[in-house]
């Protein structure tokens, strides 16, 4: 009756320890991943049936509410901008020198035809406020121990009802991550490579997104430059800053 | 009247070829005003039923908020009614999804209807048999987008009503044929239960149908579009397809009157001594004007005659077995049955006639006004004036 009793303290133990270590890992992930600001310069390779496109664009962060991001190349794409602020998002095109307010179904949208669409980009919450978490297992990838986190939604109104996260053990940098519907298919997959220590901390600089329904290589993010943490004027998260 | 009528008719007779070219020019004219204005009657008639058959009942009850042209008002564009407010109504919901045949994505809507309704033809019944968890019916134009047919499973992808996404196999369950391309081009039917259930929209529609015996009375929220709004558009595209061909009427109908118009001078020209001996012999000048303006409006009268006689195979032809139009032109956005079965009333056939005879008789009294000012002396020295 004692090893009983004790196996199951055992049992619940393990299972707490297990829910507070996801926690504590997603925190240290998010406070990793995420910082003050931050300034990127970065590749878009879109891969397409025959061939692929490059889109070099220059992105600001203030947290995870405002980013403001310009497309430099191709010639097609120069000049066009995007504003984020909290759920808002307003796009620039110089082409008709309009800026418009995308909402609805315009979200669900592909950005320049890549495997992210708009809304992907408008999660403003941490992945702590949003999903309960669970160690699952250990995996090694590319030579590096990760964890294995189980996410399941705690609130209603999250785009996937579940995810799994690889995370780094040593560095606390995700490494992949599958984004899962309500009856389980998995949708999206997420590759992070490349981890390297900048300014202090670990970060990847290469990602590549896929849409798993979809045919095709999915759409990598390349980090050219990035700067975390510099001051970055407030015009630049502003409606007026879309056109100059 | 009656010796007007008895002279131009054995005038007529008597110039031979020269009227029967003129009678055939007329007859011409006729059969295509007739046959081409019988065609649109058709379409529009075609139409607007299979409209009513298949996609509108006797009008819809639109939530305010839904917009069918607007694909943006889907997402907030649904409500509730109660029962008794939905009596004679049968609802669909509609929501927006995607589809995956074979790797590719396809945006659709995802359009939910009661499995038992029959205020519509769509055969959405079929889907009761099925055992399959997820059976859907397309039409014929979106199976040949998707590349799919009955049986086969394809992924979609949805949004439940908190905006989470869902995924699962459909199953093909059936394909169905209809000539209203606006219920089949990028759609995909289930059952209403069903929708409601992938989506948790429980007792939520977009719009609803109104059968034969409702009753449109002010509900808030929604709004009622009776048959004839719904229409609107496509009348609008068949009264535009009217304007232009009545400019191609108009041209040919010119030609037509131009030949009795040279006749007329012609003969005003060539039968000087003739007039010159009718008012020698006692007729006033405007009974001689009337003898040759009769003279131009038989032309008319025997071309519509010859018309009706020349062109009833045809009429009768098209009647029954119909104008294939085929299915290249369903593309141009206005709706079209790949058969097209014209429309021939008596109204058609009268106001054609009607419209020949009238500016027929016109271009014959322009030129045989100068009758009226004609000098008999100099008439009858073969001198017009």
């Amino acid at each position: 009756m004692k090893y009983i009793i004790a196996i199951f303290f055992t049992i619940i133990f393990a299972l707490q320890l297990s829910a507070q270590d996801a926690t504590e890992i997603l925190e240290k992930v998010d406070d990793n991943m995420n910082s003050e600001t931050s300034i990127t310069k970065s590749d878009m390779i879109i891969y397409g049936r025959r061939n692929s496109r490059t889109v070099t664009s220059v992105g600001y962060a203030e947290g995870k509410n405002k980013s403001f991001s310009e497309y430099l190349a191709p010639a097609r794409e120069k000049g066009t901008k995007m504003l984020k602020l909290e759920d808002n998002l307003w796009i620039y095109s110089p082409s008709t020198d309009r800026t418009i307010q995308l909402s609805g179904h315009m979200l669900k949208q592909s950005v320049m035809g890549s495997d992210l669409s708009y809304e992907d980009m408008m999660e403003n919450r941490k992945l702590t406020e949003m999903y309960d978490s669970e160690v699952i297992g250990e995996e090694l990838i590319d030579g590096r121990n990760t964890w294995v986190l189980q996410l399941t939604a705690k609130v209603v109104d999250a785009s996937y009802e579940s995810r799994k996260i690889w995370v780094d053990t040593e560095r606390y940098v995700p490494l992949r991550e599958e984004l899962f519907a309500k009856s389980g298919q998995l949708l999206k997959k997420t590759e992070l490579k490349e981890v390297k220590k900048i300014d202090g901390r670990w970060y990847p600089t290469k990602m590549n997104y896929k849409d798993m329904l979809k045919d095709g290589k999915g759409t990598d993010f390349v980090v050219l430059e990035i700067e975390f943490d510099t001051e970055i004027p407030a015009y630049i998260f502003s409606k007026a800053a879309l056109k100059k | 009247m009656k010796i007007a009528f008895k002279l131009a008719f054995k005038n007529l007779i008597g110039a031979g070829l020269r009227t029967w070219l003129n009678v055939a020019v007329l007859a011409f004219c006729f059969i295509v005003i007739v046959f081409y204005n019988g065609f649109l009657n058709g379409w529009q008639n075609q139409g607007r039923q299979d409209a009513m058959d298949w996609e509108y009942g006797h009008g819809q009850l639109l939530h305010a908020n839904y917009n069918p042209y607007d694909v943006f008002s889907i997402q907030n564009g649904h409500g509730n009614l109660s029962a008794e407010k939905t009596e004679d109504l049968s609802a669909v919901l509609v929501r927006q999804a995607s589809v995956y045949p074979k790797g590719r994505m396809n945006p659709v809507l995802l359009k939910g209807i009661s499995i038992d309704q029959k205020v519509i033809k769509l055969p959405i019944k079929l889907l009761a048999q099925s055992d399959v968890e997820f059976p859907v019916l397309i039409g014929k134009r979106m199976a040949e987008t998707l590349k799919v047919k009955a049986g086969d499973q394809v992924l979609l992808r949805w949004r439940d009503k908190n905006g989470t996404y869902d995924a699962a196999n459909i199953t093909v369950e059936a394909i169905f044929e209809s000539k209203v391309a606006t219920i089949d081009n990028g759609q995909i039917w289930l059952g209403l239960d069903k929708l409601r259930e992938m989506t948790g929209l429980t007792n939520e529609a977009s719009y609803f149908i109104a059968h034969e015996a409702y009753q449109p009375t002010a509900i808030a929220g929604w709004e009622f579009q009776a048959l004839s709004t719904l229409l609107k558009d496509f009348d609008a595209a068949v009264q535009a397809e009217r304007i232009a061909s009545v400019i191609i009427y108009s041209v040919l109908l010119a030609l037509g009157l131009l030949a009795v118009f040279d006749t007329q001078v012609l003969s005003i020209f060539r039968r000087q001594k003739e007039i010159g001996t009718y008012i020698a012999l006692g007729m006033t000048r405007n009974q001689v004007l009337k003898i040759f303006t009769i003279e131009g409006s038989m032309y008319s009268i025997f071309g519509g005659i010859a018309g009706i006689i020349l062109g009833a195979p045809l009429f009768f032809y098209t009647l029954s077995q119909g104008i294939n139009v085929g299915s290249e032109i369903e593309g141009m956005g206005v709706q079209f049955a790949d058969v097209i079965y014209p429309t021939f009333g008596l109204t058609l056939l009268a106001g054609t006639f009607v419209i020949l005879v009238f500016t027929a008789t016109l271009v014959s009294f322009l030129p045989a006004r100068k009758i009226s000012k004609l000098n008999p002396v100099y008439a009858l020295k073969g001198r017009i004036s």
